[in-house]
């Protein structure tokens, strides 16, 4: 009997790890991985044990102790007796709320400006590109001042629109009252409220759920609609006529709902030393969130720009040539292959404007870094922990959004076969 | 700027995470070998700690780093001040970027253990007020119901100020801010009815105004404010020698030592705590490591007490503050120094 020992399975020896290159580069990696950790583990043994030295430990319990301060703006109920995770949580939102408006507003403008400015209207597209450098070219923190200070000088203060001959006027039929302060917008009163259910501290009124619950309706209603229409067409090669349907289903129900709770606005009225009765927009809201708009919009405007460029002209020209119209042609040759270069880094510009929202504490918008990382770190004196818990807090919101896109992408991307 | 928060907590983690720890170092030596003093000072408050047009700081809590180098380092311009907001202040102290604080700043418990600070003592009994506009037709903090109001962020008067209306049950509408100098700003747009810090913070900020007649300061004080410099906690001999500083200059004014009749008080005077306090007889600062003379120097700085008082925040200067609670002992204030013996 003949055992068959082949070059091809040689027995394993210490020196392969080194010499033969199937072992090599696992050496290396292994290698590499401990240093990384050994690394990671200095910096971190070294943190603490310095920390111990100034007297302080590495503890959590100061986020569940009283905040004793207030915060200008909230979007859920916070006073100066909540603890400073609540104040945290507030700050949270706070940012979530400047980022997701101003991710919203900076793409509808990125969109808008970089068709422009390919428009061949000589004098737009020049107007277009001058917006697109100036904003891009300038460090966002001198914007955000720019937009404060000229709000904070240029708006009269509430004071102006007291009395029978008023030094400033309330515009849109006295419904808006821009001060310096904040923006006095009318708030949606009902005549005919149906009562709230209340979710914790929190109320949300039946009015808010079954306009949430009609417009959810009528959407899921306008699918059906399309699909059937889709049915027919290919069935009998002609498209019955839906619009009008899929426009009564929104507006019949919600105009219903209208009147049935009575709906109107209430406008902000001068009372004591601020308006009331509306909802006053605060000026370091608005600031940071015009101030994010028009820095990444002018961003997003190129990437725009670069994804239609992307798609050779002939594509478009092919289309033509098959008979198809240049809203269609736009809708379904060119816009479904930009996207395809346009979302990656739009993920980026989405990502940036997030974290850029930091900046708020220019400006005395209370976000997160105001909150956590702002009066809460200083009134307690925790950095580290309140450092830590800043950058996790933002590195599972990048990942969010990241994911949330990638998902997307995956979606309109390609589909190589 | 508002960056500098930041960038000093990162600084304290960063310097928490080399090793380079002032805390467990000896100052005195750290400071001799230097030979520089580095001074954690106000951004900018009129009367307290300002540079005027040449870069040279000048004010009540810059007098007392002053003192301090004089009787440290022997020359009271060995300074590097250090200018912090609100917020950096004491991260500033903890990590070692400044060997001692005077930047009008609040003595409270929390600062004192939790924070890991030593204050010293107080140099001046202060008070959170308001200030407001006259032509607002506000005599009262109890009618500002409603107002909007700048505070400055991360200090003892943003806390002073929710407790306050949440103890007469008033809203208000909170507008933060990081400087002074942006609240003034702030105020002076009309972007707050009211702007709320310690009174004689108030008083140096109307100071500096173009009118300062239209502004008036509302008669409440709404809490306690014991402004005082302050070290890092653990190092106590240089938390004597700051402690001792400051009593130095105090006692000089209660036995009427002052900048000029110093030299002349200390070859004469038959007083014998004269004597110890200017290193006449017995050898004070040997026992804290310096020489006999650093109670000396330190008066002579910037004078007693009682002269720096009235250089910079006295009803002489623009500023106008009483005595009031900062008188000495022996004339109803509160200003007293331990004996030296």
């Amino acid at each position: 009997m003949v055992t068959y020992t082949g070059a091809d399975n040689p027995p394993f020896r210490l020196s392969m790890l080194i010499y033969d290159r199937r072992y090599r580069s696992l050496t290396l990696q292994a290698i590499v991985f401990i240093l990384v950790m050994l690394a990671a583990s200095w910096l971190i043994d070294n943190t603490l044990r310095n920390l111990s030295a100034m007297g302080k430990t590495l503890s959590f319990d100061f986020l569940f102790r009283r905040a004793g301060y207030d915060i200008p703006q909230q979007l859920i109920p916070y006073n100066s007796d909540d603890t400073h995770l609540r104040a945290t949580v507030i700050g949270l939102l706070n940012t979530l709320l400047v980022s997701i408006l101003g991710c919203i507003a900076a793409t509808i403008l990125g969109v808008i400006v970089g068709v422009l400015r390919l428009s061949s209207n000589w004098l737009i597209a020049r107007l277009m590109t001058v917006y697109v450098e100036v904003f891009r070219n300038i460090p966002l923190l001198l914007w955000i001042l720019v937009c404060l200070a000229i709000f904070t000088e240029v708006m009269p203060p509430p004071n102006a629109y007291r009395g029978e001959n008023p030094a400033a006027n309330m515009i849109l039929f006295d419904m808006i009252a821009p001060t310096n302060r904040y923006t006095a917008i009318p708030s949606i009163g009902m005549t005919n409220p149906p009562g709230t259910i209340s979710l914790g501290r929190e109320g949300i009124s039946w009015a808010f759920i079954a306009f949430a619950v009609v417009i959810a309706a009528a959407w899921t209603g306008w699918r059906v609609l399309r699909n059937w229409a889709q049915r027919v067409q290919d069935r009998t090669g002609k498209r019955p006529r839906t619009w009008w349907i899929s426009l009564a289903m929104f507006v019949v129900p919600v105009l219903f709902l209208t009147w049935y709770f009575g709906l109107h606005l209430v406008p902000p009225v001068l009372r004591g030393f601020n308006f009331a009765d509306g909802i006053n927009l605060d000026n370091a809201f608005v600031v940071l969130w015009l101030a994010l708009t028009l820095y990444t919009g002018a961003f997003i405007a190129e990437i725009v720009r670069a994804g239609i460029l992307a798609v050779s002209r002939g594509q478009t020209e092919a289309a033509f040539a098959l008979g198809l119209r240049p809203r269609r042609t736009m809708s379904l040759v060119v816009l479904p292959q930009a996207l395809r270069v346009i979302v990656p880094p739009l993920i980026s510009q989405y990502l940036n404007l997030t974290k850029n929202s930091s900046l708020a504490i220019a400006v005395g918008y209370m976000d997160l870094r105001g909150t956590l990382g702002g009066t809460t770190l200083n009134q307690t004196g925790r950095e580290m922990e309140a450092m830590v818990l800043m950058m996790g807090i933002y590195l599972a919101l990048s990942l969010i959004i990241s994911a949330g896109m990638n998902i997307f992408n995956s979606r309109v991307k390609l589909k190589e076969r | 700027m508002k960056k500098s928060v930041f960038f000093g907590s990162v600084t304290a983690v960063a310097l928490a995470a080399s090793g380079a720890l002032a805390a467990e170092g000896d100052t005195l030596k750290e400071v001799k070998a230097r030979g520089v003093l580095n001074c954690g000072v106000n951004t900018g408050l009129i009367g307290f700690a300002a540079p005027d047009a040449n870069g040279n700081w000048s004010g009540f809590d810059v007098a007392f780093c002053k003192a301090m180098a004089a009787a440290v380092l022997g020359d009271a311009t060995k300074i590097k001040y250090v200018p912090t907001t609100g917020q950096t202040r004491f991260t500033a102290l903890s990590s070692g970027e400044v060997d001692l604080l005077a930047r009008n700043s609040t003595w409270t418990f929390q600062r004192d253990t939790d924070l890991k600070l030593d204050f010293i003592g107080v140099n001046y009994y202060d008070g959170q007020g308001f200030m407001v506009r006259k032509d607002l037709g506000v005599s009262s903090a109890k009618e500002l119901n409603g107002a909007t109001i700048c505070i400055q962020t991360g200090t003892t008067t943003e806390l002073n100020l929710a407790d306050y209306f949440k103890a007469n049950n008033m809203d208000y509408q909170p507008v933060n801010i990081d400087s002074n100098a942006e609240g003034e700003q702030q105020y002076m747009a009309g972007a707050c009815d009211a702007y709320t810090t310690d009174a004689s913070g108030l008083a140096a900020t109307r100071a500096s105004f173009a009118d300062p007649e239209n502004h008036i300061i509302l008669p409440e004080i709404i809490s306690k404010e014991p402004l005082g410099p302050a070290v890092r906690h653990g190092d106590n001999n240089w938390g004597d020698i700051a402690r001792w500083t400051l009593y130095a200059l105090i006692a000089a004014e209660e036995y009427g030592v002052t900048s000029a009749n110093i030299d002349e008080l200390a070859k004469s005077s038959q007083n014998p705590e004269v004597q110890r306090l200017l290193g006449t007889t017995d050898d004070l600062g040997k026992m804290i490591g310096l020489d006999a003379e650093w109670a000396k120097r330190a008066i002579k700085a910037g004078g007693n007490y009682g002269e720096i008082f009235a250089a910079t925040i006295g009803e002489q200067t623009p500023i106008g503050l009483a005595r009031g609670l900062n008188a000495q002992w022996t004339q109803g204030g509160l200003m007293y120094a331990m004996p030296f013996r």
